[in-house]
């Protein structure tokens, strides 16, 4: 499966290397034409407000609208999780995701880089625990019904926010899978868009 | 906010200021441009922009240059009215081995320190211990050696020096020339010739091992020094570098606002001559530039 990774700004060459891991075909998008022949998105971390000026500049945000509301599955990490949930707090005003997700996520809610950490996470469908890298991450503070959260965070406070969720075939993390050497998350991803698709999830 | 108040609810276990996060903002900041700002307003015009980072400081390096004097750690004010504007990492700089001003930029909760060279070093022949810290630092380098000394002293990301505040590429082509083609040359060289690359380079034997493996340095390189055009991000991009940093060459032009976006595009578009082209056309004066027999200081030179 050819599985396209926005390459406009942030940490796409991990996210390339672990789909291939994971057994896809990667393509690198920063056009509107790379999106051709490309049956799911992933969508990088980075910074949001970049991603979100580029996306115009560039004219991939309605080329990637248009492919998202036909349903095609997307992977988003971070800022790509930013860029997919329906309402962002703490943004920058001028800063347009797709809303493909009902959800509502704050940026930087974990706090600044000095707040960054690691964490071993349990994720409901994978055995043993998955680590997981967490820099100047995106809070989620509400789900709609149609999101199933598959992983969360508790605080020192005991309050607990979801850090992986999915909704249909699309996959939203707080966190980076793709830094971590560990492609499970990658391979859930590319499960269920294959099924989305009609394939087995390989190239 | 979902709740889960349940007794069996116990808080999760998190590790801060690890190699992973450390080098892991700078993997996010990727294809990014960096861009030096003096006060808010300056940071909020980078930010507008595209900037995916602001380096707060109290002079631009082309001002440094002309004004002499001793260059320091910015007014803990001016990063904390900057760190109120804008949404994207703040960083500032630290002089070369003041261990204590980079305690007090960590403890305003910059996101990365920069050791620079810019500001007038103080320390001759010790660089900051930067494993004892959490926040993360980036460090110059004009060659491989250099940049292998600043990461076994815990740098999480290394820029190519090249000359700052000149508005003249040829230092950092220089510098980042040096030091991907010594990274390719220990791709080929054999497991016995690990050991005289590292006598060399006056660098531990292990990160040369780890180059010769991955062929690739340890930590996102990015290039600084010298660039004030579409067209030199573009060619730094290409040379190989992973993000561009910008100090003097956006707020010295004509038009700010502009040249940064246009910088901002080229970083993304880099291997696009067409798109490089567009967003060259008409952004009015670069900053004045300097030719390097004019220098009276070469700032690359600082750093051991």
């Amino acid at each position: 499966m050819k599985v396209g990774v926005l390459a406009l700004q942030g940490d796409f060459r991990e996210h390339a290397l672990a789909l291939e891991t994971a057994g896809a075909e990667p393509v690198e998008v920063r056009r509107p034409e790379h999106l051709a022949g490309v049956d799911a998105i992933a969508l990088p971390g980075g910074e949001s407000t970049t991603l979100s000026m580029l996306l115009d500049s560039s004219g991939l945000r309605p080329a990637l609208a248009g492919r998202l509301e036909d349903g095609m599955p997307a992977l988003g990490t971070c800022a790509g999780m930013i860029l997919l949930a329906a309402r962002v707090r703490d943004g920058r005003p001028d800063q347009r995701g797709f809303a493909t997700i009902d959800m509502t996520v704050r940026r930087n809610g974990f706090g600044r880089q000095l707040e960054s950490f690691e964490c071993d996470l349990e994720v409901t469908g994978l055995t043993g625990t998955v680590p997981a890298v967490f820099i100047r991450a995106p809070v989620v503070e509400e789900v709609g019904p149609s999101v199933e959260v598959l992983a969360s965070v508790t605080g020192a406070d005991g309050r607990t926010s979801p850090v992986l969720c999915r909704a249909g075939h699309h996959l939203v993390a707080s966190f980076h899978p793709e830094l971590s050497g560990d492609v499970r998350i990658h391979e859930m991803f590319l499960a269920g868009a294959a099924s989305a698709v009609g394939g087995d999830g390989r190239k | 906010m979902p709740q889960d108040n349940s007794p069996n609810s116990t808080p999760t276990e998190r590790v801060t200021g690890g190699a992973r996060v450390k080098r892991g903002l700078a993997e996010m900041l990727r294809g990014g441009v960096i861009m030096d700002v003096v006060n808010a307003e300056q940071a909020k015009v980078a930010e507008d922009a595209g900037a995916v980072a602001v380096m707060a400081l109290e002079r631009v390096p082309a001002d440094i240059r002309s004004d002499g004097g001793v260059a320091r750690m910015s007014d803990p004010a001016l990063i904390q009215g900057i760190q109120a504007t804008v949404t994207v990492p703040v960083m500032a700089k630290a002089r070369i081995g003041h261990f204590a001003e980079a305690q007090v930029l960590e403890s305003l909760g910059v996101d990365y320190i920069d050791e620079s060279e810019v500001l007038t070093p103080a320390d001759e022949a010790h660089h900051i211990d930067k494993w004892a810290y959490t926040v993360p630092f980036v460090c110059g380098a004009t060659n491989l050696g250099e940049a292998l000394r600043r990461i076994s002293e815990g740098a999480a990301m290394i820029r190519s020096k090249g000359e700052a505040g000149t508005g003249n590429i040829v230092e950092a082509v220089r510098h980042l020339r040096s030091i991907l083609g010594d990274i390719r040359r220990i791709g080929v060289a054999d497991s016995a010739e690990l050991y005289d690359w590292a006598k060399k380079l006056a660098a531990p034997v292990s990160l040369v091992q780890e180059i010769a493996e991955s062929g690739r340095l340890p930590v996102p390189l990015f290039c600084a020094g010298g660039i004030a055009t579409p067209a030199d991000a573009s060619l730094v991009m290409q040379l190989g570098a992973e993000a561009v940093f910008v100090g003097s060459g956006i707020f010295k032009s004509e038009d700010p606002s502009r040249r940064a976006r246009a910088i901002v595009e080229a970083t993304t578009h880099y291997r696009e001559a067409a798109i490089v082209a567009k967003v060259s056309a008409g952004l009015g004066e670069a900053m004045p530039g300097q030719e390097e027999s004019e220098l009276a200081v070469k700032l690359a030179e600082r750093g051991w």
